[in-house]
């Protein structure tokens, strides 16, 4: 209980502060661009009993998805370049060459091989977020100390042993810190993705209220991509919390 | 027990072939403890590598009980300097890893871990992470883990070089306790001359790199506390000083 209000004052504060801030620019500048708090926030609560509901759910499932997809293809990989120095020598550079290049460039492709609907969106997504978790977890694998690799091996461990005990204990903390800077790119490309070829998702929402100058509307829609990104910050926290008590000691 | 016949070992490096210990002979019998000196960098660990079957030798055998030594023999336990307790596991998941490693079922596992733990006073510590730990505690937890498999030879590297004297004395009177009560066979790299003298029945003193054995030091008197205070202690402390002054 102690713990949870701990978490929730901070939250309410910060909260607080942002909408005296709004409330503050929104009084100065006295536009209909940039209606008060309390006006986006009241239509984001009817928002959310009607039509925005199930445009929050569908951005939900396609920025859930990715996560899990880059996640499971990722961290695998990261681990085996990592822990394999001739694995690492003939991927890094593939990597290197490919991570810096925008991967929206590639969207005529993706397009053309995944077509116009969900699975183009989430793999963009993955794309992205793919390189991001690779990375942090090739060098987190890198790092675990010897002593723990022969400690393994002098017990006679085998290789699904050795992942479950040691190396992916070691890695989980550097993969939630790729998810945390992940997660905001996530969300950033879940709003491009939703800006074409689509009529559902909170990125639709939102350029869809602008398009008809329902600035409030558009506004709600920008506080629901901010509510999603909360939750998906909570669920790396609790994680976090669960699995890696040991790194807060 | 042990036999090692002319083993050598050369470390294949960047810079060329670097080598680590050559031409070694020795033979443990069943149940003795052995500890092995020398100065630094001249392959103790690697001796000690050898016989976990962590590193294979480029010439001549390394057996035990007459099977050449293999990594992952089940009644070989390793403790290692920096004791290699994993931050994630907390004490008596540390301690019960390699029997979960084994399959052996949880109830059990927690049963044989108890009883050893309470033995070595950390059982009510078990709940704790090793950055919770003191250095001597975590020291014991290493030797619970190393010791719950029930090993016939317990393999340690400098495992009380990091401690204060005063814990360390208290965790070589705890070793030595064990030892007696369970008679494994016990090789121990070590740079202290005291350490060597008070824990080794045999003392193997080693030359600089790459590694030969200078001499075996015979200390028949060991095997109880009291003997730090008798003169054959200091007798055979000055014997190990002037074996490695002579090297």
């Amino acid at each position: 209980m102690a713990i949870t209000t701990a978490r929730i004052r901070p939250y309410l504060i910060a909260v607080a502060a942002m909408l005296v801030i709004w409330q503050g620019f929104a009084a100065i500048l006295d536009t209909e661009t940039l209606p008060g708090p309390f006006a986006v926030l009241t239509a984001f609560t009817i928002s959310m009993k009607g039509p925005m509901a199930s445009h929050f759910l569908r951005s939900s499932y396609r920025v859930l998805i990715s996560l899990v997809l880059a996640l499971i293809t990722a961290v695998p990989l990261g681990i085996y370049m990592g822990r394999s120095s001739r694995a690492d020598a003939f991927l890094s550079p593939v990597v290197y060459l490919v991570y810096p290049v925008p991967k929206i460039a590639f969207l005529p492709l993706i397009l053309l091989l995944l077509g116009i609907g969900d699975n183009s969106k989430v793999f963009l997504i993955s794309f992205i977020l793919f390189f991001q978790i690779l990375v942090t977890t090739r060098d987190a694998a890198r790092e675990i100390p010897r002593e723990y690799i022969l400690s393994m091996r002098s017990l006679g461990a085998n290789r699904w042993q050795k992942a479950a005990h040691l190396v992916l204990p070691a890695v989980l903390p550097k993969v939630l810190t790729a998810l945390r800077i992940g997660i905001g790119t996530a969300i950033a490309v879940l709003f491009f993705v939703e800006s074409f070829a689509t009529n559902t998702g909170l990125g639709y929402f939102i350029l869809d209220a602008w398009s008809r100058l329902n600035y409030r509307e558009m506004y709600a829609g920008i506080v629901g991509m901010g509510l999603l990104g909360v939750i998906l910050y909570e669920i790396v926290e609790f994680t976090d919390r669960t699995l890696c008590r040991w790194t807060k000691l | 027990m042990i036999k090692f016949e002319g083993a050598s070992v050369t470390y294949q490096t960047d810079a060329g072939p670097h080598p680590a210990l050559s031409g070694i002979d020795l033979d443990i019998p069943g149940g003795e403890p052995c500890v092995v000196i020398g100065p630094t960098g001249c392959g103790k660990t690697t001796l000690l590598f050898l016989l976990a079957g962590l590193v294979s030798s480029s010439a001549g055998s390394v057996q035990i009980d007459g099977d050449q030594a293999l990594r992952g023999r089940r009644e070989t336990s390793l403790i290692l300097q920096q004791h290699g307790l994993f931050p994630w596991k907390n004490a008596l998941a540390n301690v019960t890893l390699g029997l979960t490693i084994r399959g052996i079922p949880r109830g059990e596992r927690n049963e044989q871990a108890g009883e050893l733990m309470r033995e070595l006073g950390i059982w009510d510590i078990r709940d704790s992470y090793p950055p919770q730990l003191s250095g001597g505690q975590k020291q014991r937890v290493a030797i619970a883990r190393s010791l719950v498999t029930e090993p016939d030879l317990l393999l340690m590297d400098e495992p009380f070089s990091a401690l204060d004297a005063m814990t360390r004395e208290t965790l070589q009177n705890l070793l030595l306790r064990i030892w007696k009560e369970r008679n494994f066979t016990f090789l121990m790299v070590s740079h202290g001359i005291e350490e060597a003298v008070f824990l080794g029945r045999r003392i193997v003193v080693l030359s600089e790199r790459p590694g030969h054995i200078l001499t075996v030091l015979d200390n028949p008197g060991m095997g109880a506390e009291s003997f730090r205070l008798s003169d054959e202690f200091h007798r055979q402390c000055i014997q190990v000083r002037r074996a490695l002054e002579d090297r």
